[in-house]
């Protein structure tokens, strides 16, 4: 065991999975000799070679479309994509190829991509390079959509997302890059589906993914010291979601939150209330609460920015909101 | 070329001619639905090119790619006509198992790697085939066949960079026939002669004329050997007309009489057939033997086929969506 950061962590399951598989390849803007804006591939240039830590100019949708090609006939590219918003530019071949080949070739042709990519604010980055759009790739049909919260899951879901034969898109945060956890030094792997209990509780489910799990985990904290007991669960996945531990997490609470750094039109939060409301209505004895992102283009202003997007108070408030406390 | 592969060369054009023709009466019966594309008047570009290249599929052959006007590119590939013909039927016996329909015929096992309805998708997927042939060493190439109106999407520009930097193994054939749908080439384009925009990217280039296999097929050579020899990207384009319209709902408004008449007087299979009768190799009543021959096959086995095939059934629409056998160590569940 030794502590290791998210980005460390996606470097070493690129460092692994390379190894391992030498149709496996990496591609982006600055990933090689620049070793990667937040170093993800650091060192692996020298490692690997040009020929398999591709530097690409900046040409999102061709390059995400040359990854898609190679898949095709057998190579496993891991695109990256700067920030997510410049992932708006490759939702062509995205959206319009890898999440349909499979479907319309009548199951003949597979995409096996991977594209990671870091979506959420940071610091005053303003509002084109701190869209989320976790909600966008959520409702694509022919993808999976996965949310890793820390180092954990960023390394064993990216190892199985390289090995999965679906295009799986990875949705990191600017925020989380540096974020540090104990992690086993063998090698595993963590599933691409299936939502995670992050902390047993009784008294109301706190649901997040992403960068907003640790909302809900610190939210939780300032419970207890109210003697509130709350659950957090992680998505993880988006798509396909995980109904059944949201279902049994809710039956045992009878009451939930949901919060997302999105905007919460047609968003993830109004996505999990609509399966709740359909899975096990009865079982509530609160109405939920959606904590999200004011719907405004993100500022730049820090105190504008700061009002912008949800916090951990803001999940506490609104869980006191469920439990009829304030 | 031998007399027996000039023969064969203007039986397919002639087959390629009646498939489509069938294809469209078979649009009229309501038997096909959706958009569809015919080839007439194009066909000496793609059976010239392909015969030029390694058909057949499997680990030698090269791929080939392309847009919605994809039927004949998919059957030169190697792609059995009757399973064409069935995916425009929506059948379970179909190229794309009834779920691609006539844009999206593929056929993976003949290299055929998709028709695409995103016009100038094709061109970054083709570069991606390219790449990764080259990664896996084999000398196999990738073709994309795309009409001159796709040059003008970002994808064109983007991928001619990329595959120039990276020295990618991949020839663009551009049929130009000068229509992008309705807007004619000189009201949409800087630039009437494709080729010559490949100098912003450093790739060789050549235009010659489409309408002539003979042509076609020499042009096609050696672009093939350049790009397999030299592992990198080419750029050929054919000038050629299509004779019907875009697609089934076209009504043509956009072009005069005469200047269809004109390229008729050029129609590719009149072209080859009248080199071969001039030649002694092939008469009129041999050409027409040949017609009748084709017609009953397309009658007797294509259309049966696709007839008779059964649709794909509704507890089905959910496969392929994604992988239907995933590995659970990849996927799940997740142990609490």
């Amino acid at each position: 065991m030794a502590e290791i950061a998210y980005w460390e962590a996606i470097r070493r399951a690129h460092d692994e999975e390379m190894a391992n598989d030498p149709l496996v390849i990496a591609m982006g803007e600055d990933i090689g000799v620049a070793g990667g804006t937040y170093k993800a591939t650091s060192g692996l240039f020298d490692k690997y070679g040009p020929q398999r830590i591709i530097d690409t100019p900046i040409s999102e949708n061709s390059y995400t479309g040359i990854g898609i090609g190679a898949s095709m006939v057998g190579m496993r590219p891991i695109i990256e994509i700067m920030s997510i918003n410049f992932a708006l530019l490759a939702l062509d071949t995205l959206i319009n190829a890898a999440a349909k080949i499979r479907y319309m070739s009548g199951g003949r042709v597979q995409c096996p991509i991977v594209m990671r990519t870091p979506g959420g604010t940071a610091h005053q980055l303003a509002a084109q390079h701190s869209a989320r759009l976790a909600r966008m790739f959520m409702s694509t049909s022919g993808l999976r959509v996965v949310t890793p919260r820390g180092p954990i899951d960023a390394y064993g879901m990216l190892k199985s997302a390289v090995r999965c034969n679906d295009p799986v898109i990875v949705i990191e945060h600017e925020q989380m890059y540096n974020l540090k956890e104990e992690m086993p030094d063998e090698e595993f792997f963590r599933p691409l589906e299936g939502a995670e209990i992050v902390r047993q509780g009784e008294d109301i489910t706190l649901i997040g993914y992403n960068y907003s799990v640790h909302l809900c985990l610190q939210a939780a904290q300032r419970l207890e010291s109210d003697g509130v007991s709350a659950e957090v669960l992680d998505l993880r996945s988006l798509k396909p979601l995980d109904r059944e531990t949201i279902r049994r997490s809710v039956e045992k609470t009878h009451r939930f939150l949901i919060a997302e750094e999105d905007e919460a039109a047609v968003g993830v939060g109004s996505e999990i209330i609509s399966v709740i409301s359909e899975d096990c209505f009865y079982a509530l004895d609160a109405q939920p609460v959606r904590i999200h992102a004011a719907d405004v283009p993100v500022p730049y202003n820090h105190r504008l920015e700061k009002a912008a997007i949800p916090s951990a108070d803001d999940v506490y408030e609104g869980a006191l909101k469920v439990l009829g406390k304030i | 070329m031998n007399d027996s592969d000039k023969k064969r060369l203007l039986r397919e054009m002639i087959f390629y001619r009646r498939f489509e023709d069938r294809t469209f009466e078979a649009y009229m019966e309501r038997k096909i639905g959706g958009f569809l594309h015919l080839y007439t008047g194009q066909e000496a570009v793609a059976t010239g090119v392909l015969d030029m290249a390694r058909m057949g599929g499997g680990d030698k052959a090269d791929y080939v790619i392309t847009g919605y006007r994809d039927h004949v590119h998919a059957i030169k590939s190697g792609a059995p006509a009757r399973e064409v013909m069935a995916e425009l039927y929506g059948k379970e016996t179909g190229s794309s198992r009834g779920r691609g329909g006539s844009m999206h015929i593929f056929d993976p096992t003949a290299n055929f790697m998709g028709g695409y309805a995103l016009v100038g998708q094709p061109f970054p997927l083709a570069a991606g085939l390219a790449m990764g042939c080259k990664h896996k060493g084999t000398d196999q190439i990738a073709i994309c066949f795309l009409g001159d109106g796709a040059n003008n999407q970002g994808t064109f520009h983007e991928t001619m960079n990329m595959a120039s930097v990276w020295e990618l193994p991949v020839l663009f054939v551009c049929e130009n026939n000068m229509y992008a749908i309705g807007t004619h080439i000189d009201r949409s384009t800087a630039v009437r002669d494709q080729y010559k925009r490949m100098c912003a990217y450093d790739i060789e280039a050549s235009q010659h004329d489409g309408m002539d296999i003979e042509t076609v097929l020499e042009a096609s050579k050696k672009a093939v050997d350049y790009v397999r020899k030299n592992s990198k990207p080419y750029f050929i384009e054919f000038m050629t007309y299509r004779f019907r319209g875009h697609s089934m709902s076209d009504a043509k408004g956009y072009r005069t009489r005469e200047e269809e008449q004109e390229w008729e007087k050029r129609d590719p299979i009149n072209i080859f057939a009248g080199k071969l009768k001039k030649a002694g190799l092939i008469t009129d009543a041999d050409i027409k033997a040949m017609e009748k021959e084709i017609d009953d096959e397309i009658e007797n086995d294509i259309i049966k086929f696709a007839e008779e095939s059964p649709e794909p059934k509704v507890e089905d629409l959910g496969k392929y969506v994604l992988d239907d056998n995933p590995d659970p160590r990849w996927i799940g569940p997740l142990q609490q």
